[in-house]
């Protein structure tokens, strides 16, 4: 039997990808773990290994093809002794009628039944009534376009309803038969009318469509308040200078970053209030048991969060260490799913870029977030006089649904402590 | 003395009113039901349950009645009207004191008085003339129910004119009777009676018996009563009741002429009003029109903090009606997530009598009205191997779909239990089937439920059986 190669699902939440490109041609010789093709999701780019031996056989989708969805056909691979001709048995994709399609093959594939569960976009699939989505199809409406109202989200006939009454507002025409999806992103161009500006178009990746939808929702569903502090930092950064200095050559070398320190920071401050590292839903309130901390890192494609797990447990050359590694890798899209999902607090640090201070948006489901401004010399009062000190504006961002302004203050307060006087995170 | 402030009081313990203690009580609310009569209301002491009683009885005498049918041979049966009237009563005792044990287990404080509202959130109880107890409650449900409606010159004297509730316990049997109204009350009381032998008169002022049922179906129903030797009067409006000393002579006119029907009793059954008096609302915003309360779809009225549900409130009258917006209610007003209004072109209908009629949503009629394009199933009992080794040929299940969509829009159906099989068709309507799921549904055989299946293949001209 021929192997079917089918898209992976490289994340728990990934639903598509895009195959960017084939590292093995068609007929050439395919051994348990070669590198098939590179695949990339919402967060990264991936290899896809083979598992089997053969011959690849057919590449069903080809170098370049965007939002295929998991578990679709990508390739077939035969096995020793087999044959071309057993390409017949496995019934291919539409998108593999391209090639010249063997006259047996009709009868194995399914007739599109309209009727069927719609896959959305994503992939996902919809909830809808049966009456529901005879309607849609009746009436050409798009069911990943409708809100469902009932049981779970579920599209029932009412929202149809409102649908077809409300105009064309979330309305677009039907998509054809889901037996035949478009390898083409489903946006549809804007056309600039005439007097508007020119401009070019850049269709989105995966990865902003993904920063589009879950910081969109963050900031619409999630009550944000924010709470600023100054923090003093001459003595961490003598602190580090005099580290720095002391990092041994080749092995075990270090160079701790003040964002180092700042990670190190928020994960003792989260031991003395756990309350801060947790997750609103609807029924309760969680509280994490670890102390994983989100990175954001800028990438060329966009932000990126990984995460150094149990951080209060790591010292900070194993912080910076792990930061910087999955910084590396995360600019080059070759982080791991595990190492950016999850996390129960996030930092951002846009000190690097001179920027005085900020408040970042949460990063759903965490609760928290913390703005690092750049560390500068200020004019302060000490001791009733003028005096210069090298201060840093952290903004902390709260989800006030599980977390109050005064926990989030007392998160503040141990923070700075802890900063200000960098040897009490020896403790 | 002041008591404990309660999260949600609900003012009348029957059908509504409890269910809707129950959930509150579950959702953690500091519960109270006042009730000054029965706890059950209506439906559980003088209403569905006692009525389905005395049916039974009738059901099982006239299937004694058709014994040799059978091949059974009893001799010398007859009837205890007392002992009739006692098994009913015992049934409703039992369930009350069920709904006593329901309350109490949900930790409910329930009061026995007659309630009103006294100003913002606030309730005054009173029992045998004296206040016992005044009561806050940030939330108030009323759910005070309805009794009979009576007509002018025919107030029911509890003697010779009765209701639903002196008819539920009758003294002798009457020889003859006289049912004004043939709704489900008046129909279901015609049957028992004519069951038992009384000679029983039902007289309706509009053109069909079980006016809100489909036109097929009150036809089948009438020509069942008929059979049975009912004499039935539709279109017919009785002027005037005279009381003779144990009969009443009622005059009844019908096309432009009056005629004259002898009786030993007469049942009204001519619709409810809502209990709305000395509740305490008229110094509210809450709104009455024609003896029920305005409520949005939430069981909100005008007044803030302030509900009403069940037959106190607009149509159906039903039971099951006001269960459902009691726990609607009560979900909303805890700010529970995903609740969604009653939907009422989805609320089931039955009626007890022999044969039973049971429907949801649009008659054949109203989706004429409404202009919507139907397709028609229908499957006749003869048809159907359970109904006949049951010895019940008679009745017909018709579905009605709407012809572009597929969506069933209504179902209507007459014959034996059909009362249990209409919740198939609810679930259906629920979940938003189209006639395809109904299809491809397995009905199990042999069965009554197979002829539901069938109706929907007629409709789309698939039909096996038949």
């Amino acid at each position: 039997m021929p192997i079917q190669i089918l898209m992976p699902a490289l994340s728990p939440t990934m639903t598509e990808g895009n195959l960017v490109k084939w590292l093995k041609k068609e007929g050439e010789a395919v051994a348990s773990g070669d590198v098939l093709a590179e695949i990339e999701t919402d967060k990264a780019t991936m290899e896809v290994e083979s598992i089997d031996e053969g011959v690849l056989a057919k590449i069903v989708v080809p170098d370049a093809t965007e939002g295929v969805k998991v578990n679709e056909l990508i390739a077939i691979i035969l096995e020793e002794g087999e044959d071309t001709a057993a390409l017949n048995e496995t019934a291919p994709t539409p998108q593999a009628a391209a090639a010249p399609p063997p006259t047996a093959q009709a009868e194995s594939v399914p007739a599109p039944d309209a009727a069927k569960p719609v896959a959305t976009k994503s992939g996902e699939r919809v909830f809808a009534s049966p009456l529901a989505r005879r309607m849609a199809q009746q009436s050409g409406l798009d069911l990943t376009t409708i809100v469902g109202s009932g049981p779970e989200g579920r599209i029932v006939k009412s929202d149809i309803e409102a649908a077809l009454s409300g105009g064309g507002a979330v309305t677009v025409p039907a998509a054809p038969p889901v037996a035949a999806p478009s390898p083409a992103p489903a946006s549809v161009p804007t056309v600039a009318a005439a007097g508007e500006a020119a401009y070019s178009e850049v269709p989105n990746s995966m990865m902003r469509k993904v920063i589009a939808q879950r910081l969109g929702q963050a900031k619409r569903d999630i009550p944000h308040f924010y709470l600023s502090v100054d923090c003093a930092v001459d003595a961490l950064l003598a602190l580090r200078e005099d580290l720095n200095a002391k990092a041994p050559e080749g092995e075990g070398a270090y160079k701790l970053s003040l964002n180092d320190f700042v990670v190190r920071a928020v994960a003792l401050t989260l031991r003395k209030v756990p309350a801060a590292n947790a997750t609103w839903t609807d029924e309760a309130i969680q509280f994490y048991s670890s102390i994983d901390i989100s990175v954001a890192v800028a990438t060329p494609g966009g932000l990126i969060t990984p995460i150094v797990r149990d951080a209060d447990n790591k010292g900070l050359a194993r912080i910076s260490a792990e930061t910087r590694d999955m910084a590396e890798r995360a600019r080059e899209g070759k982080l791991m799913p595990e190492e950016y999902q999850g996390g129960g607090f996030t930092i951002s640090n846009m000190g690097m870029y001179g920027v005085k201070e900020f408040a970042a948006i949460i990063n759903p489901p965490q609760s928290c977030i913390l703005a690092i401004g750049a560390a500068e010399q200020r004019p302060v009062v000490k001791d009733g006089a003028l005096a210069i000190a090298t201060v840093m504006t952290c903004t902390l961002s709260v989800d006030h649904r599980s977390v109050d302004g005064a926990l989030g203050a007392e998160f503040m307060a141990a923070f700075k402590a802890l900063i200000e006087e960098p040897l009490t995170m020896l403790l | 003395m002041a008591e404990q402030p309660y999260d949600l009081i609900v003012i009348g313990g029957g059908p509504g009113g409890y269910v809707a203690a129950i959930r509150a009580a579950q959702l953690g609310m500091k519960t109270a039901v006042v009730e000054r009569e029965h706890l059950g209301g209506i439906c559980l002491n003088w209403g569905c349950i006692p009525t389905k009683a005395l049916l039974r009885t009738a059901e099982v005498y006239h299937l004694i009645g058709d014994a040799e049918e059978f091949g059974l041979k009893v001799k010398g049966v007859e009837f205890d009207i007392k002992k009739v009237i006692q098994r009913s009563r015992k049934v409703a005792e039992r369930l009350s004191a069920g709904v006593a044990h329901l309350l109490k287990k949900n930790k409910i404080t329930v009061i026995d008085g007659q309630a009103r509202l006294a100003g913002a959130a606030k309730v005054q109880v009173e029992k045998d003339g004296k206040d016992i107890a005044e009561l806050t409650a940030q939330h108030i449900i009323l759910a005070t129910g309805a009794r009979a409606r009576t007509l002018p010159g025919m107030e029911p004297d509890g003697e010779l004119i009765w209701t639903y509730k002196e008819a539920m316990v009758p003294k002798t049997l009457p020889k003859s009777l006289l049912v004004i109204g043939s709704g489900a009350i008046g129909i279901e009381f015609a049957s028992f009676y004519r069951t038992l032998g009384s000679e029983v008169t039902v007289v309706e002022v509009l053109p069909k018996v079980l006016p809100v049922e489909d036109d097929e179906i009150s036809a089948l129903a009438h020509k069942a009563f008929e059979g049975q030797g009912m004499t039935i009067h539709t279109s017919a409006t009785v002027k005037s009741l005279n009381k003779g000393k144990n009969s009443v002579t009622a005059t009844v006119a019908k096309d432009g002429k009056t005629f004259e029907i002898v009786a030993e009793r007469i049942i009204l059954a001519v619709g409810i009003v809502g209990n709305v008096e000395n509740i305490g609302i008229k110094q509210t915003a809450v709104k009455v029109e024609s003896t029920h309360v305005v409520t949005d779809e939430w069981s909100a009225t005008g007044e803030p903090g302030i509900y009403a549900i069940g037959d106190l409130c607009g149509p159906p009258w039903l039971a099951h009606k006001a269960m459902h917006e009691g726990v609607v209610c009560v979900e909303k007003i805890a700010g529970q997530t995903g609740v969604h209004p009653l939907d009422v072109s989805r609320i089931p209908g039955c009626t007890y009598c022999r044969p039973q009629v049971a429907s949801i949503g649009l008659t054949e009629q109203g989706a004429a009205e409404k202009g919507l394009a139907v397709r028609i199933g229908r499957f006749p009992f003869l048809g159907n191997g359970k109904a006949l080794a049951m010895g019940e040929p008679e009745g017909l299940i018709k579905t009605l779909f709407d012809a572009t969509t597929g969506e069933l829009v209504g179902a209507h159906m007459i014959g034996a239990e059909v009362t249990e099989l209409i919740q198939g068709y609810a679930i259906a309507q629920t979940l938003e089937t189209t006639e395809k799921e109904l299809i491809q549904t397995v009905f199990p055989h042999p069965t009554l439920s197979e002829m539901m299946h069938e109706s929907v293949l007629d409709a789309y001209g698939q039909n096996l059986h038949f």
